[in-house]
């Protein structure tokens, strides 16, 4: 569990974050989301108690991060947006060190360092130096050191960054494996990635939230949107008239090289009769598809709409 | 205690994976050693010059030979601390594993002394090598021990102070060339600030890490001394802490 209230982060006069609250349940996986310097990686850094916040709390699994930073520390798996590796390390001696260091049980040390060698594909190059390790096994050993301390809040700053997409899509299916018991927080450049993996969405700019959702409502949303897209060899204002005599359309809006973005009323199919009027009038129907409303026009629409 | 152990371990493997440390140790013995034999040679010399005879007062092991070499063991301690100290804590800021042990459920103060206690024991090693050459005296001639164990004390404190200032350049930036160069700078100035004014009459000549250093070397150990080598390494270590600990703030 994940609880922010309030933060506000100040540097100086520059505002980084302001205001942010919301709350992580178990098996929670949000994705966090907003354009560069909207204030992610700081957000990060605060939870996980790298840096303190100017104004606000951050309670993890009920635990006050600073308040009682030794505690809630040890619940935390961190991979930070540079995965903060020792490159004159093997990869089993430097998962050997964050275990030591965050306090992993001696007893359970072994079968974690082997648990995260195996889940994270590193097995093979458990006994390479780090420093002779491509960009994607290092990410991967970042990814591995956050998870070695059995973390009940896990926190990836830009989990996938660097990796092949082979390997992208076996990071995600690794980060969906674990998130049942735990709260996963995840920031992303990747919008698609948010579909495929998170639960919630939180939206920043410039500091500031501008959207929360859990994405099952979002997914409706996007699904549920009617529009569609229409393109003719034809093209000229009589189309749009002709379009718009088509009973139960309420709006259409030419685009570039004949298309036409058309709102049917609410309930109504619209698509036999414009197919028909389409072939009727031989304007030369060359596509015909509904407008799905994607993350993307969601995340532009909530940063724009912001921004004025 | 165990994260402490954890760090002092990893700085240690980090120091002798590499060549550094290697390096380090056999570059200060062979200086060392060179001028141990120079003073020697010097020494066996003046023992035959017939108008020497007269000082025999003067004439000993103690003041040609072990004064003398543990003056150079300062003086090249002097240029190898700021290289053992650089990159202790300007490494992490670069290779961004401050964030890892910033975020670990480790206290920044035992990361402090932990890094310090690493420095501290190649320190340790490195006044062991020396003391070969002693031992080697110690067997063919007489030499004074107390004033041999009193100078060992005096290096170590000398040191172990030098480490801590190190350390405190090292967490300022996470260059560590610009590390070594601060460090080194600060230890000259706390060196030769003693010269600008006679010995201890003045505040400069308190401040002067080396002139605490001489009652050491004449056999003598004094509270006065030990306070201030004691009180400079926590200066050094304290700074070191806020300096870590700002950063946070910012």
């Amino acid at each position: 569990m994940v609880y922010v209230h309030n933060l506000t982060k100040r540097y100086g006069s520059l505002v980084a974050v302001e205001n942010l609250s919301f709350k992580l349940d178990r098996g929670d996986v949000l994705g966090f989301l907003g354009p560069n310097g909207a204030g992610k990686t700081t957000t990060m850094r605060i939870i996980t108690g790298y840096m303190p916040p100017t104004k606000g709390t951050v309670h993890i699994e009920g635990v006050d991060i600073f308040d009682n930073p030794l505690q809630a520390k040890k619940m935390i798996g961190y991979l930070p947006e540079n995965p903060p590796l020792y490159l004159d390390m093997t990869v089993a001696e430097y998962l050997d060190f964050v275990a030591d260091i965050k306090q992993v049980k001696w007893k359970d040390k072994k079968s974690r360092i082997f648990y995260v060698l195996d889940k994270c594909g590193l097995s093979e190059v458990r006994k390479r130096i780090i420093g002779h390790l491509s960009k994607g096994y290092r990410q991967r050993v970042g990814i591995a050191q956050a998870l070695v301390n059995n973390p009940s809040v896990l926190i990836l700053d830009e989990p996938t960054i660097g990796l092949d997409p082979l390997q992208i899509i076996e990071i995600r299916d690794l980060i969906k494996s674990l998130s049942g018991e735990r709260t996963v927080i995840l920031s992303t450049h990747i919008l698609p990635e948010v579909t495929m993996i998170c639960s919630k969405v939180v939206i920043i700019n410039e500091g500031k939230m501008v959207l929360e959702e859990s994405l099952n409502y979002l997914s409706e949303s996007l699904r549920n949107s009617t529009s569609l897209l229409l393109r003719v060899r034809q093209n000229g204002d009589s189309v749009k008239e002709k379009i718009m005599s088509v009973k139960g359309v309420s709006g259409v809006r030419p685009g570039p090289a004949g298309e036409f973005v058309i709102t049917p009323s609410e309930g109504v199919e619209i698509r036999e009769e414009l197919v028909r009027l389409v072939v009727e009038n031989d304007l030369g129907l060359l596509e015909l598809r509904p407008l799905v409303n994607t993350l993307e026009e969601i995340f532009m629409k909530a940063i724009s709409s912001e921004g004025n | 205690m165990k994260a402490f152990y954890t760090i002092v371990k990893r700085e240690l493997r980090s120091y002798f994976a590499s060549p550094l440390a290697y390096i380090i140790l056999v570059v200060f013995q062979v200086i060392s050693a060179r001028f141990f034999f120079l003073y020697l040679q010097g020494f066996l010399q003046f023992q035959f010059d017939p108008s020497y005879q007269l000082q025999t007062g003067e004439l000993n092991l103690n003041n040609l030979v072990v004064l003398p070499y543990f003056g150079t063991i300062s003086i090249v301690l002097l240029l190898i601390v700021p290289l053992i100290t650089m990159r202790l804590i300007a490494d992490e800021k670069k290779n961004y594993t401050a964030e890892l042990l910033f975020t670990s459920p480790v206290r920044i103060r035992t990361i402090v002394f932990g890094k310090f206690t690493a420095s501290l024991i190649l320190l340790i090693l490195m006044l062991l090598l020396s003391s070969i050459n002693i031992f080697v005296l110690m067997v063919h001639g007489n030499p004074d021990f107390g004033a041999v164990f009193s100078g060992y004390i005096g290096l170590f404190l000398l040191g172990a102070s030098f480490l801590s200032i190190g350390i405190f350049a090292s967490s300022l930036t996470e260059n560590q060339l610009i590390a070594a160069v601060i460090s080194f700078g600060v230890l000259l100035l706390l060196w030769l600030v003693g010269a600008l004014s006679d010995a201890e009459s003045s505040i400069l000549g308190y401040i002067s890490v080396i002139n605490h250093y001489e009652d050491f070397s004449k056999g003598l150990i004094e509270l006065k001394d030990v306070v201030y080598y004691v009180s400079l390494i926590f200066l050094g270590l304290f700074l070191t802490y806020t300096s870590l600990e700002s950063e946070r703030w910012r």
